[in-house]
């Protein structure tokens, strides 16, 4: 077996060197990475440079390392957040008392399977972005995707690092099979729902990384409250990654926003939905933008899980994961006997009711989700209103083509409407991309490749990367 | 800071921020907070100290302005962009004796007059300039001070090792930051700066623990008889002494990050800091790119050669060295520039090559005499060096 000097290879904080156990654990996982990262990566760019950033400590020097990497030689690392040895657990049963530093027996199971749930997400988004290489808007895009992708792959190895520093054997078992299994995959699925879509086109890759990506923030939030201080502290620290991505997804759609209503404006268009004469124009007409945006938020709502869950309230109590900004709620973190307003589904009303707060944890996460995600569409609609676009993006009610939880196929349109009666299926359509305008996005996807040129259809960022202007060579494709 | 007058005030942009919170997290002192709409920064507790300037996806908070009065927290709340940059100060001149520490702008200015209008590398990383001001300098701690020339010679060369603490301190390759000396309390005007280029690579002398090193050559002789100000402070620092520095200052004196680049390093004496940096950059993260580093090092002997032992050491597939030593016993002497002309063949190959930057550090008269071989040496010289200092490719740093 190769033997790998990993200070050098893989940056850590977790004295790695100097623990054999994990060495050896890391060194029969890493090759299977590897195999994997080559098979079902970025495909095609392993020889290009790339301006990556690279994480090489968690100290204001270490943060961000910009540099021409190649791919497969990113420095994929192991860090976590700075500890405080004060830390107390600030929530469930547990409150108050000092944080773990060991898997408490009696959580081993729940632990470990929150572990995988979240590990599992990270291979799937660098597989469902594998081809998109292939029809970069942007040299800048690209590396964008990169970095995404990179990063991805670096929250595995988090997620690894406690599956085979904690859980022995058992958890070394679940390393291996989180490389084993593929999104989209019929015979072996990753484990969420939204990670075995497609994602096939930029498009839907700026609404994945703005809306997908943001559940992540979510979750890892919720994690980070965890009183298992080293997933607490890997979280916090994969956390400040995961903004890079929602950056990716919310600048993205801006740009994309920003050259439809340039465009328009240009070409004397005051209709918004004068489709054709839109997109004869090269540029995605803001009611396909829509489409997409009600098809990737109700996606990632799914995400949150069913509203109640009895799973949630046990690990909450068990002090495993808690709910989002926990410690800046303001109540006695136990939730023993107070409530939460959820919405339900009554005949065809939908209601808001309180129920108890500890079995609806699942609710209020995707609540604070869902208001994330309002005020960064009026952020977008702000672009639509500065350039004098008449037409404005929104959110579709939460109850909208919904697969999970109270509102699963129920026939509630975007604005929250329920139509009893009414087959789920042709409410939805109409209000989802059509064949139609998938093709349509698919014949936007051409390749740029021009340092400083970016497709029709999406602007140049207001800032690059890195203080860079835009006309940098983000990747270097040759060699 | 909530008086009247000119200050630097750090805000975030709100078209390009996208309210990730990382910067809120970040920022030791709480500096930053958010409503619905905005993250703002307040200018009453924002000490700059940068920390929040890595971490943040988007550049947003990488935001200055120079205002009269700051704007409060209240009005950033409401802001849809940021404020236009030239519509508040009525002083463009006070503006840049702000933002651009002016003495250390002359003591630059002076230091690049060979090559005075070129840009940096293309590929060069931005550069974070002025994050600590005399008004807010950064102090450091000494943590170690290391005589790096041989006990006995005249050249008396310390590598001090400064730790920065919490502090962002963001520092690349070429850049250097100033040093504040002790300073007579009855001295009304403020204190003079003294600039040094730091030796060690952006992610600090020791990886993960957020420090810088100087070369720092003991002055011995002012030429008033009296001995070096700052350069003596810095050596007769002992561990744990505090240091108080600014900038970092330096925006065209960089590294080209593009690993297919040829550096080719020419220095005397402490002229080999800003190259130590470069060396141990590509050592640390490129070890095998495609590029050559090539250094011509003077100095009289080995023993008064900084950084002789670990210089040895370096692999020979990383980087290739022409020690010209001019009183070395039993060799004979030789400076930068013969070793220059002894190797002027394969320095044109190289210079021929788009990726090839040629750097010069070190005492101010090694230009005159480098120029003269390469103007000698090589027919198109003149042709050559303005091309070359167009596309920042020709570098030199001298004082
Ligand atoms: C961009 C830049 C980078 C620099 N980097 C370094 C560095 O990495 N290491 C370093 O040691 N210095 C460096 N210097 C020089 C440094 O800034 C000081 O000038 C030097 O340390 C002397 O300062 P002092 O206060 O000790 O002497 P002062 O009290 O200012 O006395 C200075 C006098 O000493 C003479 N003198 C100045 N420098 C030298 C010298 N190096 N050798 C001999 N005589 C000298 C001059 O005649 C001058 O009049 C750099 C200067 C610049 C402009
Ligand atoms: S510069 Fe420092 S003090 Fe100011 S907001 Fe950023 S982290 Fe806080
Ligand atoms: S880190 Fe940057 S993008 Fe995130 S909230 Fe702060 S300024 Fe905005």
């Amino acid at each position: 077996m190769e033997l790998i000097d990993y200070d050098a290879q893989i940056p850590n904080n977790v004295a790695l060197a100097s623990d054999d156990r994990l060495k050896r654990a890391l060194e029969q996982w890493h090759p299977g990475y590897l195999n994997w990262w080559n098979q079902m990566g970025p495909m095609g760019f392993n020889d290009s440079e790339v301006y990556l950033r690279t994480a090489t400590g968690v100290d204001p020097k270490g943060w961000a390392q910009f540099q021409y990497v190649k791919m497969p030689e990113y420095r994929w690392g192991i860090f976590l957040a700075p500890g405080d040895p004060e830390r107390k657990i600030g929530f469930g049963e547990h409150f108050g008392e000092p944080v773990w530093q060991e898997v408490p027996g009696e959580y081993r199971a729940m632990l470990r399977r929150l572990l995988v749930v979240q590990g599992d997400t990270e291979p799937a988004s660098v597989e469902q972005q594998r081809h998109l290489g292939a029809t970069a808007p942007s040299l800048y895009d690209l590396r964008n995707l990169f970095q995404v992708n990179v990063e991805e792959g670096r929250h595995l190895w988090a997620m690894v690092y406690l599956l085979q520093r904690y859980f022995g054997r058992d958890g070394r078992e679940e390393a291996e099979a989180l490389l084993t299994r593929r999104s989209g995959d019929d015979d072996r699925p990753r484990m969420l729902g939204a990670f075995n879509e497609e994602t096939p086109d930029w498009l839907s890759f700026f609404m994945f990384t703005f809306f997908t990506d943001r559940d992540g923030k979510y979750q890892l939030e919720a994690l980070a409250q965890s009183g298992f201080d080293p997933l607490a502290r890997t979280t916090r620290f994969m956390l400040t990654e995961e903004a890079h991505h929602m950056f990716v997804g919310e600048s993205g759609i801006g740009r994309v926003i920003e050259a439809t209503a340039t465009a328009m404006i240009a070409a004397h268009i005051d209709d918004p939905t004068d489709v054709e004469r839109i997109r004869s124009l090269n540029v995605i007409d803001l009611p396909t933008l829509q489409r997409y945006l009600n098809f990737h938020f109700s996606v990632s709502l799914d995400l949150f899980g069913a509203e109640a869950s009895s799973n949630a309230a046990n690990a909450f109590a068990a002090g495993l994961k808690g709910r989002f900004n926990e410690h800046k709620i303001d109540d006695d973190h136990r939730l023993t006997n107070s409530t939460y307003p959820v919405l339900r589904l009554e005949e065809t009303d939908i209601v808001n009711r309180n129920e108890p707060a500890l079995s609806v944890l699942n609710a209020r996460l995707r609540d604070d989700y869902a208001n994330d995600c309002t005020n960064g569409v009026k952020r977008w609609n702000k672009i639509l209103e500065k350039a004098g676009v008449d037409y404005r993006l929104s959110l579709p009610h939460v109850g909208f083509h919904r697969q999970v939880g109270e509102f699963q196929m129920a026939p509630i349109d975007p604005s929250g409407q329920v139509h009893k009666g009414v087959a789920f299926h042709d409410i939805v359509e109409g209000h989802l991309p059509s064949s139609d305008d998938r093709a349509f996005i698919t014949s936007l996807m051409q390749p740029i490749y021009e340092p400083g040129s970016y497709a029709s259809w999406i602007a140049p960022p207001k800032v690059a990367i890195d203080n860079k202007p835009g006309d940098f060579e983000f990747v270097r494709l040759h060699g | 800071m909530t008086t009247a007058g000119l200050v630097r005030q750090h805000l975030i942009d709100p078209e390009v921020c996208i309210r990730c919170n990382t910067c809120e997290e970040t920022c030791p002192i709480d500096a930053i907070t958010h409503n619905d709409d905005n993250y703002v920064v307040d200018p009453a507790i924002c000490a700059a100290c940068g920390d929040c300037l890595g971490p943040c996806p988007t550049g947003a908070i990488d935001s200055w302005r120079i205002v009269n009065t700051p704007h409060p927290i209240d009005a950033q709340f409401e802001w849809d962009m940021l404020p236009a940059n030239d519509a508040e100060v009525d002083d463009l001149e006070e503006q840049e004796a702000d933002t651009l520490d002016s003495e250390a702008g002359e003591l630059l200015a002076l230091a690049h007059q060979f090559a005075p209008k070129t840009p940096p590398p293309a590929s060069a990383s931005t550069p974070h300039l002025n994050v600590a001001t005399r008004r807010n300098p950064i102090v450091a701690t000494v943590v170690g001070n290391y005589r790096i020339t041989a006990p006995g010679t005249d050249s008396d060369v310390h590598h001090i090792v400064l730790d920065l603490g919490g502090d962002a301190f963001p520092i690349l390759e070429g850049q250097s930051v100033g040093v504040l000396p002790p300073h007579d309390p009855d001295d009304q005007r403020s204190p003079a700066i003294r600039l040094y280029s730091v030796c060690s690579p952006r992610d600090g002398e020791r990886p993960g623990h957020n420090n810088l090193a100087l070369t720092v050559k003991r002055v011995i002789d002012n030429g008033h008889g009296l001995p070096g100000l700052a350069s003596n402070y810095l050596c007769d620092r002992e561990r744990g002494d505090t240091v108080s520095l600014i900038g970092p200052f330096g925006d065209t004196f960089l590294m080209p990050m593009d690993p297919a680049s040829n550096l080719i390093m020419i220095c005397t004496g402490t002229g080999s800091a800003p190259f130590r940096a470069m060396t141990e950059y590509r050592r640390r993260h490129l070890p095998a790119g495609p590029g050559k580093l090539w250094l011509f090092f003077g100095a009289r002997t080995r023993a008064e050669l900084p950084y002789f032992g670990p210089l040895m050491k370096l692999e020979r597939s990383l980087i290739e060295i022409e020690l010209c030593l001019s009183r070395e016993e039993g060799i004979p002497a030789r400076h930068v520039q013969d070793g220059l002309r002894d190797r002027l063949a394969e320095l044109k190959v190289l210079l021929d090559q788009e990726s090839t930057y040629l750097y010069l550090c070190g005492v101010k008269g090694m230009e005159g005499s480098i120029r003269s071989v390469l103007t000698e040496g090589i027919d198109d010289w003149d042709l050559r060096e303005a091309k070359l200092i167009e596309e920042g490719r020709l570098h030199v740093e001298t004082y």
